[in-house]
């Protein structure tokens, strides 16, 4: 009981008044209908219908293994490049099924950008990891990448840190650096939505603050769906909390009443602490 | 004990012991080659030995001493030495040159029958264009417009006036000949060709007679033309030589019953000194000539002498020409089986196939190399391009083109598994992070897989290189000669002429070596080459080594 309420002063501190209210104006971006998931034989999610709300930080949580990662996964179609997968329902994305023949999983992947549990950097220079992405899309104005490149280090706050260095190998950064720079490669082709999966389960304290602000300032212009195992960011910088367990999802609602006032009970075991 | 076996201690000290054993082999092996291929250069002094043969009679051998042995105690006896100390019976193999008056070059000397064994100051060799190295004691020099040095010492000091004045003359008429008159008759060669040709479209109603004979007409004059042109060079030739002749030198040489006296004519000396009053400085001097015109120079008396420099060439040109073809392919093929083909039972069947592939035996791969390459394709191109030449072939015909593509088949399986390899070590987080930026397969291939894959792709070539460079028996069905007259890479168009046969340093150690009556005097030779040999594979390994390295270096890379 005492880490319940330790996690109410947290969501007392951090959310806004005024965020509620607005939740309900806002559209959903991602809508996910029966949608069901298999390796191989093995089925990893089961009948998900879920919708993710624009422009807010929609969290996973769920204990290890219950398909946090998988899920995420198909909501930019990374798992088309691992064999053997198949799934059924739909996922909507602005209304339109991205599972749909006629969507090209590049160009999507272009408006949903991803960041991994496990930083990894190209090895390649460090303006190189920015630039990258833009490359893909064929710019090659010298002045205009430049641009891009320090806009999108600025934004993940690694600017101050690596402007020296810019052509300097990315794999000797510290492993916080190689996260933000990470994150500041997928910030670099403007995507719609951003998918992080446990973007700070490498990072101190301090680059884990960094990492939360910036999606505080990101919101207002992304849609952000984050996975994490740490209940404290989960209900410091989300909106809306989503709750996987064996591939299933058991409850789904705005952070802070999952968080105070849960309603199934496995939910609240695994906040407080219980298992998982 | 027991405690000690558990701790594995046993098995470290094994490892260590075996890792040993497998250094000294390939130490023991570089030091033998390195030593005697080292020693070559060394100015050897010349003896002047009296000793007895079985009737007491006195012989007289004049040479350098090249290696000698122990005799066996029974032989000691056979022969009757018995009151020989040990360190008496030792027999020695003396090179007494002059192999066109005694026809052999090394004699075996017992110790016990020696009486006398002193080195003459004045003692003299010479190395000859022809018939080995001469051994003796400069007596006069004969010089145009009746010049004569009686003396030793006066004959020694014309020497070196005129020596290098009569090499230079020697290198003019050598080059006349090959470069001058070698142009001229490609000339011709080509005209007639031309002609050919015409003669061939004739026979095919594609010229009408009478341009076949304006040309024809045109043709024959350019040829006379150029006959001319032949001629005099010949004469140029020929006047040079009859000048060259008139230097001489008289030479004491030692028969084994005595003294004669012999007359060498100047052109055929490549050098002369004498070992015994050698300062430090001149056989530092000597040694470093010896070197370079081991390096350099073409060979000379059946690759026994001279230098390697076209088997340099051609063997540095074939592995890179190889690499040339090996490495792309390799890759391209690895990049396939690891990229794109479908995982399954026939790609497993491919894998194990390339990798057998490395293992087939070299000469197998040459025979493929001579029937496919030189047979069809090469065949097929002389049909298609050069029909006018046949029967004589053009590509048809061993050449350095298909020795290296031969060799490269043999050392892309080396390329495919090590990018398999490499392509394998990639983390797939890597290509996910270049898929989620909206990348294709291609583009992730091209600017993140490949360049992450450099240094693996690099250790392949290295080892492709290694063993390419160090194969032999495939070269020669395919191209590879004993001495080539014209070298794949000259200055007439197209410069590069992939078509020819060339040297290579790995064939000439078998051939100097072993191909020879002559095996002592070539011995050194052999030992000099394979160490040349193994240090240009180092080179080039070197090479790529650091490139490898810098590569890197540059981005951070882990090591395969
Ligand atoms: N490539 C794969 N092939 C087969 N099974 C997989 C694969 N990836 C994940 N799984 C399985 O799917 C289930 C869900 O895995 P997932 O990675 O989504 O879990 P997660 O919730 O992200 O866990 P964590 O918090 O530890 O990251 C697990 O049982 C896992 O073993
Ligand atoms: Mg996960």
């Amino acid at each position: 009981m005492e880490i319940v309420t330790e996690l109410q002063q947290t969501l007392a501190e951090t959310m806004v008044p005024g965020n509620l209210d607005t939740d309900r104006h806002s559209q959903p971006k991602i809508v996910v209908d029966e949608l069901n998931l298999w390796y191989g034989e093995t089925q990893a999610l089961y009948d998900i219908t879920i919708s993710l709300p624009e422009r807010r930080v929609s969290a996973f949580i769920g204990p290890s293994g219950c398909g946090k990662s998988t899920f995420l996964r198909v909501l930019n179609r990374m798992n088309d490049l691992i064999d053997d997968v198949r799934l059924t329902g739909r996922v909507l994305i602005d209304g339109k099924n991205i599972y749909d023949g006629s969507v090209d999983p590049v160009t999507l992947r272009r408006h949903v950008g991803m960041i991994f549990q496990k930083s990894n950097p190209f090895p390649k220079s460090i303006y190189e990891n920015v630039a990258y992405g833009q490359r893909l899309l064929g710019k090659r104005k010298k002045a205009e990448l430049d641009e891009i490149v320090e806009r999108s280090l600025v934004q993940a706050a690694l600017w101050d840190e690596v402007k020296d260095r810019l052509n300097e190998p990315a794999l000797g950064l510290s492993g916080g650096q190689m996260q933000r720079l990470c994150i500041a490669r997928a910030l670099a082709v403007e995507p719609d939505i951003l998918l992080m999966d446990e973007p700070s389960s490498a990072l101190d304290p301090i680059a884990t603050a960094k990492i939360e602000e910036l999606m505080f300032e990101l919101k207002e212009k992304y849609t952000i769906v984050i996975v994490t195992h740490n209940m404290q960011q989960a209900a410091r910088v989300s909106d809306v909390t989503a709750f996987f367990y064996l591939g299933r999802l058991i409850e789904f609602g705005e952070t802070r009443k999952i968080f105070t006032n849960p309603t199934k009970k496995q939910t609240e075991d695994y906040i407080t602490g219980r298992f998982g | 004990m027991k405690q000690f076996l558990r701790s594995g201690d046993l098995f470290i000290w094994l490892t260590g012991v075996f890792l040993g054993i497998c250094l000294l082999m390939i130490s023991g092996l570089l030091l033998l080659i390195g030593l005697q291929g080292i020693a070559q250069f060394h100015p050897r002094e010349v003896h002047f030995i009296e000793y007895q043969d079985q009737e007491g009679n006195r012989l007289l051998a004049f040479g350098q001493i090249y290696s000698s042995e122990q005799i066996p105690p029974d032989v000691l006896q056979q022969k009757g030495f018995r009151g020989a100390s040990q360190r008496e019976a030792r027999r020695y193999l003396v090179r007494v040159g002059n192999r066109d008056i005694f026809g052999e070059d090394f004699k075996w000397i017992m110790g016990p029958t020696v009486t006398r064994d002193t080195l003459l100051a004045n003692a003299l060799v010479l190395e000859r264009e022809e018939n080995g190295n001469a051994y003796g004691i400069l007596t006069t020099l004969r010089a145009p417009r009746g010049q004569h040095f009686e003396t030793e010492l006066d004959a020694w000091r014309a020497f070196e006036r005129f020596h290098p004045l009569v090499r230079s003359l020697v290198h003019e008429v050598r080059d006349i000949e090959k470069r001058e008159m070698g142009e001229t008759n490609d000339a011709i060669r080509s005209l007639r060709l031309e002609l050919r040709l015409m003669e061939y479209e004739l026979e095919q109603g594609r010229l009408q007679p009478d341009q076949f004979q304006e040309a024809q007409r045109h043709i024959d004059a350019e040829v006379s033309k150029l006959e001319l042109v032949l001629a005099r060079q010949q004469d140029r030739i020929d006047s040079l030589r009859m000048h060259l002749a008139e230097y001489e030198i008289g030479l004491r040489v030692y028969a084994p019953e005595g003294e004669e006296r012999v007359r060498i004519p100047l052109a055929s000396i490549v050098r002369a000194y004498k070992p015994n009053i050698m300062s430090v400085s001149q056989t530092i001097a000597f040694y470093g000539e010896k070197v370079w015109e081991f390096v350099s120079d073409d060979p000379r008396e059946a690759n026994a002498e001279g230098g390697v420099f076209p088997a340099i060439f051609g063997t540095v040109l074939m592995v890179l020409l190889m690499s040339l073809a090996a490495v792309p392919f390799g890759v391209l093929a690895a990049l396939y089986l690891r990229e794109y083909a479908k995982q399954g039972l026939l790609l497993r069947i491919v894998r194990i196939a390339v990798n057998n592939l490395a293992g087939v035996p070299s000469i197998v791969f040459g025979m493929f190399g001579l029937g496919f390459f030189v047979y069809f394709v090469g065949g097929g191109v002389d049909r298609m391009f050069f029909p006018e030449r046949l029967p004589n072939p053009t590509y048809g015909t061993g050449g350095i083109l298909w020795a290296s593509l031969t060799l490269a088949l043999l050392t892309v399986p080396v390329v495919i598994v090590a990018t398999e390899e490499a392509l394998a070590a990639i983390p797939r987080g890597i290509r996910e992070g270049s898929y989620a930026l909206g990348a294709t397969k291609w583009d992730t291939i091209r600017r993140v897989v490949l360049p992450s894959a450099t240094p693996g792709i690099m250790t392949g070539t290295i080892l492709a290189m290694a063993r390419g460079a160090g194969e032999v028996a495939p070269l020669m069905i395919t191209g590879v000669v004993k001495l080539a007259t014209e070298m794949p890479f000259d200055s007439t168009f197209p410069f590069f002429h992939l078509d020819r046969k060339f040297m290579h340093l790995g064939f000439h150690i078998y051939d100097v070596g072993f191909q020879t009556s002559n095996v002592e005097a070539n011995i050194g030779m052999v030992y000099t080459t394979a160490l040349l040999l193994i240090i240009i594979i180092l080179l080039l390994n070197l090479t790529a080594i650091t490139l490898r390295a810098r590569l890197r270096r540059k981005y951070r890379l882990v090591g395969f």
